[in-house]
């Protein structure tokens, strides 16, 4: 390329230009926002008239709120649903698929489970919302089994019991959330090197034995993605809460995001949501700034 | 980070079942199977649940239960559904504002990945994580200035809005992924389009899009469904029965009060549908970029 052009900074500067559209949308839709938000957690307002500055009130107020308190906690349930025990089951199913029904019964039996645990995953979580809302329903199929088995007593009320509410949402969300973690493990199972099984197997391993030393210590980059992704996306859980419980009964599955939801639009305490908002983000960026490093990491490593 | 997803799915895709020729004979074989078996059929079981109770009647319901297989095939509640929910309507504005965002992200993202990895403008790396940290942080965190700013220049409840906004936010990470990927685009093939007297417009037009295709073909089947399946956003902004999407109108539901359950499973199943669709279409799109929408 001739020095005609100008100098390769001249050069580069030109591609600017194809930042501006994305620049403006970035801008508009996510700083603008983020920082209105953040400021908003600062003040007093109904979303109409002007806010009213009240410094760290807001936040004072969150440190005595038991429904703030309670929705932590919630959260910290969740993560049982939404990351260890999918974690648990997907590596041992990834194993068990990969390395058992694979050699056993073949690429494509082993594929087409695959698909089908997948399937949950595919689903507007609304609609799983509506599908397990009519399955646990008091009169719906679970207590019908029950009592077709002779089991009438376990029947309940799973989302209108303030006892069971969490569990019965949790249970959707690892029937959502298995595929997910299957299909990572798998995916990273491929990159490892048969004859490691092989040579195992000679040396008289079961399958127990090189899960143990095989499977989760060369899958711990996809494990730890995973987890983290997962724990992220805890943090945020809104629509299944939302479809199946509205946070009932009597707040048992409230969560941060439907608490800040609830402030938003029904309390029309902006400035109070928008904290709880604030705290669900700075939790969220710790998260992803571990993340980040982490696949920094991996990227050098590589 | 791109790269190695798309790599990972291809490996794993191409991956022939190498053959290691330690096939078992036994009990024990049969009996991991077993387990697996029973696992995939407690995972379809809500799913078979759905199918065999829409095509009920109400009375063939209450007299059977949930569990009998239908004894013929009866379309009354799907149609009682589709008509109470104005299902159709509802399908139409969910493929609109998809296919908007599909089209609208696909364009933002491709031109912001040609400056960050083909014009590696400086910061490229602040920008990068500035836009990972933005989609990954909660939408809450935005949600009520962005109902505001709307309402303030009259786009609220309006499909516009909802896909201003989502454009805005799947281009964020559709950027992050095309911008790794055009990072290793090779130079030479734009410095011989330059030598030929190409201008940035062109080598990007005429070069870097065509090349691109397949890749920009993936990113766009994840913004359709993912759009298909955005929740909050829509919660917030579309208000009118009109304007909603599918997956908004399933997640309202609850308030709408079915309570003949034999129309739940029909909503359900009208729900599952489009998605099932989707992905037997879009299988093999779909699995590669599974560890890619992790990140969202």
């Amino acid at each position: 390329m001739a020095g005609a052009i100008g100098t390769y900074a001249q050069h580069r500067r030109g591609y600017y230009l194809y930042l501006v559209p994305g620049a403006i949308g970035f801008t508009l839709i996510v700083l603008i926002p983020q920082i209105a938000n953040f400021v908003l957690s600062f003040t007093a307002w109904k979303g109409v008239g002007t806010p009213r500055w009240i410094g760290v009130q807001n936040y004072q107020k969150l440190l005595t709120d038991d429904q703030f308190w309670g929705s932590m906690i919630h959260t910290l349930m969740f993560i049982v649903s939404m990351t260890i025990i999918p974690v648990a089951i997907g590596v041992v199913l990834a194993s068990l698929l990969f390395d058992y029904v694979r050699d056993q019964f073949g690429e494509r039996v082993s594929n087409l489970f695959r698909a089908g645990f997948y399937l949950p995953q595919i689903l507007p979580i609304t609609t799983a919302g509506v599908l397990w809302g009519w399955i646990l329903s008091p009169v719906g199929v679970a207590n019908i089994v029950f009592k077709a088995i002779g089991l009438g007593g376990l029947a309940q009320n799973w989302i209108g019991d303030a006892t069971w509410a969490l569990p019965s949402v949790s249970l959707m969300i690892v029937w959502i959330q298995v595929g997910y973690c299957l299909v990572v493990f798998m995916a990273g199972l491929s990159r490892i090197d048969p004859s490691l099984y092989e040579a195992a197997q000679l040396d008289g391993a079961g399958w127990g034995q090189r899960l143990v030393s095989i499977t989760i210590p060369l899958l711990a980059p996809e494990i730890f993605v995973v987890t983290l992704t997962t724990l992220i996306a805890a943090l945020k859980l809104f629509a299944p809460v939302f479809v199946l419980t509205a946070a009932g009964p009597d707040n048992a599955t409230m969560v941060p995001s439907y608490l800040t939801y609830y402030h938003f639009f029904t309390t029309q305490r902006v400035g109070y949501g928008g904290a709880i908002a604030v705290v669900q983000m700075i939790l969220t960026v710790a998260l992803a700034v571990i993340f980040l490093r982490f696949q920094a990491r991996q990227q050098a490593t590589e | 980070m791109a790269d190695a997803v798309l790599d990972i799915a291809d490996r794993s895709a191409s991956k022939t079942a190498a053959v290691h020729g330690r096939r078992q004979r036994g009990v024990g074989r049969w009996l991991v199977l077993g387990v697996v078996v029973l696992g995939l059929l407690a995972t379809l079981f809500p799913f078979f649940l759905a199918i065999i109770n829409a095509i009920k009647t109400s009375a063939e319901y209450a007299s059977t239960g949930p569990l009998a297989l239908p004894r013929s095939i009866d379309l009354v509640q799907l149609q009682k559904y589709w008509d109470l929910s104005d299902f159709g309507r509802k399908l139409l504005n969910s493929a609109i504002i998809s296919g908007c965002v599909a089209v609208f992200g696909v364009i933002l993202s491709t031109l912001n990945a040609y400056a960050i990895g083909i014009g590696k403008v400086r910061g490229s790396r602040v920008i990068l994580v500035l836009l990972l940290l933005g989609i990954m942080v909660p939408q809450e965190s935005i949600v009520y200035p962005i109902y505001y700013m709307a309402k303030a220049v009259g786009i609220y409840d309006t499909q516009l809005a909802v896909i201003i906004v989502l454009t805005v936010l799947q281009s964020a990470f559709g950027t992050y992924l095309l911008s790794s990927v055009l990072g290793s685009f090779p130079r030479e093939i734009i410095e011989a389009a330059e030598i030929d007297g190409a201008n940035r417009w062109q080598v990007l037009w005429r070069v870097v899009i065509p090349i691109l295709r397949p890749t920009l073909m993936v990113i766009g089947t994840f913004f359709f469904i993912w759009t298909w399946n955005e929740f909050l956003i829509p919660l917030v902004m579309l208000v009118s029965n009109n304007n909603q999407t599918v997956t908004l109108a399933m997640g309202l539901t609850r308030g709408q009060n079915l309570s003949d359950p034999v129309l739940q499973a029909a909503a359900s199943l009208l729900g599952i549908a489009p998605t099932v669709i989707f992905f037997l279409i879009f299988q093999r799109t779909l699995t590669r970029g599974i560890v890619a929408g992790a990140v969202k």
